[in-house]
């Protein structure tokens, strides 16, 4: 610690932290610009200049580091002359077009151009004009107000792992810029526009939306990945109209991702589902609740009679509240049914005997920045989950080991210690070989070096995304991964798929007393289906046969947000629910966080938070135990006890390793990060800014072996499904493999993620 | 006596081939370090008698410097040579390094071993690409001879430099915006500390020197500190390279002790063109400020004299002026190049010089208000100590001399709308 004196307080402050870092702390406020406590320092601005007792000069508080005794003046006259005079130099050249500019409110300039400029501009010249660069539908430019502070660039440099605004040109001509013509493209360039201070970067999808003041503000939670990313929910008029991060340390610090960021565009979607409606002779009709409840528990009620409570079955998505998937699961069970399940991408289900409870990180979110040396197995990390990636890359600047055993190979903008880049057919034994190089065996290869990289380090992990999960021997991997984890000391984890992925398994909300799996009721529905929140052709690892399954059933009760083509083709009652920002409810993240929320806005038209939905189907379906008063209680009671010692990665019994045997080419089916849930689909920005993501991906050699060149148009095949797409290279692909990504429609009439495909021209 | 130290082999013919320099005792220097093993800190504290100051402009003891540079420190360390000489007025490096660059590789090599270097760096100016290739052949020369590269001299100790050519932006001559250009960055200026002995170039510690300052060096090593620093005067020692530009009968590079009087300089350079008389020095390059003529000619050449007079020795670079200057012109153009130049970095540079230069503009094209010249004034003073580098400094203090001393034609210019020099 050292002690010093800042504006006559006595301070105590830890050794190498900065005047600004000591000033923070003692809640003394140093004006400042390009500072940002998570980027480097550029000291840039000249905002902070602070008078130093024996400095000759003023010096930035960003980068000054403490000294024993310091005497630090922050407000004497000198500084705040100089502080005045690098006020008036940031204005002369901006054009104060506050009046026209969405920062307007919340920015940094504005407020402090209030304490420390002047009601008139000594300034008489000509001012800058900056022309305008387009880097694409979320951030929206106007440079000329940009005060070259560089926290733009440097987050890219620094967090995003790929630097994607520079400066070009000199003093008054410098720029800030994109690549020439290029637009952004990383999964968080909205970071920038909360970085940037001033308003030469706002959110395109926001812009002229509403002023500030206007916003009311919600604390949310991040619903499109597991992470449980705090997030306020800005709207007005009962509409949502943009989302920012909440700052929380311990999960998604100061960022979000800009699908968390910008996925609400899809809350507003045209074809959101206003009322219930009911379809009768083939014909779709709008009816009021009465109507459509009526009529979907006669139907249940009937059918189960008829069949018997093993033909009636209910799926729901990951990303559906703990409430909802408990009181769903009660339903079921009230009317004797085992058959439920959220797990809708998952293939193989074999190792369930032996889970011990739920699925989780392993570890602390906040632990991942920490870690020597991780294994990473099946995933597409940048899209899947990008702010754990974003804490990898951190890991990895500060000297983490990560490799990878993966069927794709995306750049992660970190440096890899070892990678297996394998067929999904392969993967199984390629970590068995990881396996038996730590148990002692000699195997020659990348095995061998991903192996060597988990025996270095204390703090390690072995993590399965969601590839693995996915994949048609997850329990295999599962079962794998648990031995090389064992065998050197790491811990071993999940990277949970959805918000829900943890909080599923804690509301009971699969089978328990040997029900139907969600492999099974896809294969095979069960005679009455409730859906809640699914969208089979997008959110399932084989749409193809999800939608034959529903479609041959006899009664399928959808409570949708949406009214989807599909459940419109296979359901018979759609019940409007309310998503995520229109009810209270709560997420268990991948770490097992419970955190709760309220609705930041009222249910569109007569939608119904999915909870009190199904609380008068209890009801009606007279099933004791759902007289509950708010989605608290349901809650309360849903997850009773503490979380924690309902996490368990560890299976009880072992999956030996299998032989597989797979046709002549496998896909490989991620699922694009923009196409992963039912909002998400929906949220037009996004969906434009990675519009090119739909094509059949193969390597040169494969290409050219089917006679096949880049950019033509090809029919991708599997079983009955195909898709007509454009083939693209990508030389980074194991041999024998398409990558064909999932979610979008364009391959929804497609078969299993990680099965055959047939590939012919089109 | 003239062109004891840097330019001492001048009058000979091809004086920059590797026999010439051989003949007039070159390389003697690095042959007696090695051969006597001399130790860096016996070296050190050679430079340090000698009082030789920084000739990159601002005059900071060499022997000093060299004595911050952790030589002990693990792994690699560099030299680094700065001959990016794009200060207007200043044309005395680009003359070493054609005419006797091989005194300026002994300087490194010296350096090199003084400091614990692994390698050599110099880093020339874009827009002298004859000068870069003279120094590139003459690194080959040395190299062929066993004087650079591995082994030299066959003392078992490796060291090599190696050239490298800016594009012509003034401001890489900044220490650190010389570093990130060598590695490949754009050329600005790094917040200081750490300064580039603890973290320079590639983040290895790092010694900068300016051309002049090195090729110093081998008369140091060979006759002396005490020598070297009789050449001048106390404090102030050796010789300085003059560039003698503007007004006078014969413009050029001036070799000459330091403390000599200014008139005696302006003798040499063949003094004032003719018909015409002194009005007013800039004494060492664009960014110091002006020295009225009667100042002037009673003042000594060296450092502490000219700050004595208000302004600085800088790199030597004397810029005369005679009574047809227009001092609002002579300002519009120096604030122009501080303007065209500022790397964009920081706030009170980047916007500062471009609000000075247009209000000079305005004023010498008759567009000027009473109250412009407070606001230069205040606008110079606002940029002053407040930027990463000194180039804002460099930018302002033109701006504040020529206030002090020509405010009466600023005025005149502002009221009646034409100059007071020429009348129109
Ligand atoms: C804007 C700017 C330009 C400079 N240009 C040069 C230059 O061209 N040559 C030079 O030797 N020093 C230049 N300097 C000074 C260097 O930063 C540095 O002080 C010098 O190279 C150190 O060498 P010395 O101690 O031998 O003088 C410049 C400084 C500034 C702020
Ligand atoms: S665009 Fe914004 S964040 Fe980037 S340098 Fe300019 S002011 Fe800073
Ligand atoms: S905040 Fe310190 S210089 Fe910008």
């Amino acid at each position: 610690m050292a002690n010093i004196e800042m504006d006559g307080k006595a301070l105590s402050v830890p050794d190498g932290s900065t005047v600004i870092d000591a000033a923070d702390a003692a809640g003394i406020y140093i004006p400042r610009f390009c500072y940002h406590k998570k980027l480097s320092v550029a000291a840039n601005c000249r905002m902070c200049l602070v008078e130093v007792e024996k400095a000759p000069k003023l010096l930035p508080a960003c980068a000054t580091p403490v000294m024993e005794g310091m005497k630090v003046q922050t407000r004497s006259p000198k500084a705040l002359a100089a502080q005045k005079a690098v006020m008036e130099f940031m204005l002369i050249n901006h054009p104060l077009d506050c009046p026209i500019c969405d920062q307007g409110g919340e920015c940094q300039l504005q407020d402090l151009a209030v304490g420390y400029g002047k009601g008139g501009s000594r300034y008489q010249e000509e001012k800058r004009v900056v022309l305008n660069k387009n880097i694409g539908p979320l951030i929206s430019t106007d440079m000329t107000r940009c005060i070259h502070c560089t926290r733009c660039v440097r987050f890219g440099q620094e967090i995003g792992g790929i630097m994607e605004m520079g400066q070009i040109g000199r003093g008054e001509h410098s720029e800030i810029t994109p690549f020439l013509g290029h637009a952004v493209s990383s999964e968080l360039s909205g970071n920038m526009i909360d970085l940037c201070p001033v308003g030469a970067l706002t959110s395109k999808p926001f812009r002229y939306k509403a002023r500030s003041w206007e916003l009311k503000h919600t604390a949310s939670v991040a619903p499109h990945d597991s992470l449980g990313s705090n997030i306020e929910i800005h709207s007005k008029n009962g509409t949502v109209l943009r989302v920012v991060p909440r700052e929380n340390e311990e999960i998604n610090q100061c960022w979000l991702s800009d699908r968390d960021r910008f996925a609400y565009e899809g809350l507003a979607a045209k074809d959101r589902l206003r009322r219930p409606m009911i379809k009768q002779n083939d014909v779709w009709r709008e009816c009021d609740w009465q109507y459509a409840l009526d009529f979907a528990v006669h139907a249940l009620q009937a059918l189960k009679e008829k069949h018997g409570a093993q033909q009636v079955g209910a799926l729901a998505t990951p990303q559906a509240t703990v409430e909802e998937l408990f009181l769903l699961q009660k339903v079921m069970r009230g009317m004797g049914s085992d058959n439920v399940d959220f797990r809708l991408r998952q293939s193989d289900f074999s190792a369930d005997a032996g889970l011990q409870g739920a699925p989780w990180l392993g570890m602390a979110v906040a632990e991942v920045s920490k870690l020597d040396s991780v294994l990473l197995v099946g995933t597409n990390l940048r899209a899947d989950h990008p702010l754990l990636a974003l804490r990898l890359r951190q890991a990895a600047k500060h000297g983490a080991r990560v490799s990878l055993l993966n069927p794709l190979d995306d750049d992660l903008f970190m440096p890899l210690a070892a990678k297996a880049i394998v067929s999904p057919a392969a993967m199984a034994e390629t970590l068995d070989q990881v396996r038996r190089v730590l148990a002692g065996e000699t195997v020659s290869g990348d095995a061998q070096k991903i192996a060597a990289n988990l025996q270095q380090g204390e703090s390690k992990a072995v993590l399965l995304g969601n590839l693995a999960q996915h994949h048609p021997q997850f329990s295999e991997l599962h079962s794998l991964a648990q031995q090389i984890a064992a065998a050197c000391g790491a811990k071993l984890g999940f990277l949970g798929e959805s918000a829900n992925s943890v909080g599923g398994y804690l509301a009971g909300a699969l089978p328990a007393a040997g029900g139907l799996n969600a492999g099974a009721m896809l294969n095979n529905a069960p005679k009455a289906t409730i859906l809640l929140g699914v969208e089979p052709e997008g959110d399932t690892y084989n749409p193809a046969q999800a939608m034959a399954a529903l479609r041959s059933a006899d009664l399928v009760v959808a409570l949708s947000a949406y009214k989807s083509p599909t459940l419109l083709k296979s359901a018979d009652v759609l019940l409007p629910i309310a998503p995520f920002s229109e009810t209270s409810g709560t997420f268990v993240s991948t770490e097992g966080r419970v955190q709760s929320f309220a609705a930041a806005v009222k249910p569109l038209g007569e939608a119904r938070p999915a909870w009190k939905v199904l609380r008068v189907l209890g009801n009606l379906l007279a099933l004791d135990g759902f007289d509950y008063d708010s989605s608290e209680q349901v809650r309360d009671v849903a997850l009773t006890g503490a979380v924690s010692v309902k996490l368990n990665n560890t299976l009880k019994t072992l999956k030996p390793l299998s032989k597989v045997t797979h046709g002549a080419l496998q896909r490989v089916g991620d699922v694009s990060a923009y196409h992963a849930d039912a909002i998400v689909r929906r949220a037009t920005s996004l969906q434009t800014s990675h519009a090119a993501a739909n094509n059949a991906r193969m390597n040169g050699a494969l290409l050219s072996s089917l006679g096949l060149c880049e950019g033509v148009l090809i029919k991708v095949s599997q079983g009955e499904g195909s898709a007509e797409l454009k083939a693209a290279r990508d030389d980074k692909l194991p041999d024998a493999c398409v990558r064909v990504a999932a979610g979008s429609a364009a391959t929804a009439t497609l078969g299993g993620l990680f099965d055959e495909i047939k590939v012919e021209r089109a | 006596m003239a062109n004891e130290v840097i330019f001492h082999s001048i009058h000979l013919p091809e004086s920059w081939k590797l026999e010439n320099y051989l003949k007039t005792g070159g390389y003697d220097a690095l042959k007696k370090v090695i051969a006597e093993k001399i130790p860096a800190e016996e070296i050190i504290a050679q430079v340090k008698t000698s009082a030789l100051r920084g000739r990159g402009g601002a005059g900071f003891p060499t022997g000093l410097k060299w004595s911050f540079m952790p030589r002990q420190f693990p792994g690699d360390k560099y030299v680094v040579c700065n001959t990016d000489e794009g200060e207007p007025g200043t044309f005395k490096d680009k003359d070493i390094v054609r005419f006797n660059p091989h005194q300026l590789i002994e300087g490194m090599i010296i350096a090199g071993y003084t400091l614990g270097a692994t390698a050599g760096y110099n880093y020339i100016h874009g827009e002298i690409f004859e000068c870069y290739e003279r120094f590139e052949a003459a690194l080959d020369e040395a190299r062929a001879a066993n004087l650079l590269g591995k082994n030299i001299l066959g003392s078992g100790w490796d060291f090599d430099i190696h050239a490298h050519h800016g594009y012509g932006a003034y401001v890489c001559g900044e220490e650190t915006a010389l570093l990130e250009s060598i590695e490949g960055k754009k050329g600005q200026p790094r917040f200081k500390p750490p300064f580039p002995a603890s973290f320079g170039l590639y983040g290895k510690p790092t010694t900068i020197n300016n051309t002049e300052t090195l090729a110093s060096i081998p008369y140091i090593v060979k006759h002396g500190g005490q020598k070297f620093l009789e050449l001048g005067k106390p404090n102030n020692g050796g010789t300085k390279i003059f560039s003698v530009s503007g007004h006078v009968n014969k413009p050029g590079n001036y070799e000459i002790g330091m403390g000599t009087p200014f008139k005696d300089l302006l003798e040499m350079a063949g003094g004032v063109r003719d018909g015409h008389k002194l009005k007013a020095v800039i004494p060492g390059g664009s960014s110091v400020p002006v020295v009225p003529a009667e100042i002037m000619m009673d003042l000594t050449m060296d450092y502490d004299s000219i700050a004595k007079a208000g302004s600085m020795l800088g790199a030597g670079s004397v810029i005369v002026m005679d009574e047809t200057v227009c001092m609002v012109k002579a300002l519009e153009r120096l604030s122009y190049f501080y303007f065209e130049e500022s790397c964009g970095q920081c706030t009170p540079c980047r916007e500062g010089t471009g609000w000075l230069y247009r209000v000079v503009q305005r004023i010498e094209h008759g567009e000027g208000r009473q109250e412009d010249l407070d606001l230069l004034d205040s606008v110079a003073g606002n940029i002053m100590g407040r930027t990463i580098c000194a180039l804002g400094d460099a930018a302002a203090m033109p701006v504040q001399g020529m206030l002090k001393h020509y405010r009466d034609e600023f005025e005149y210019h502002s009221k009646h709308k034409k100059c007071m020099v020429s009348g129109v």
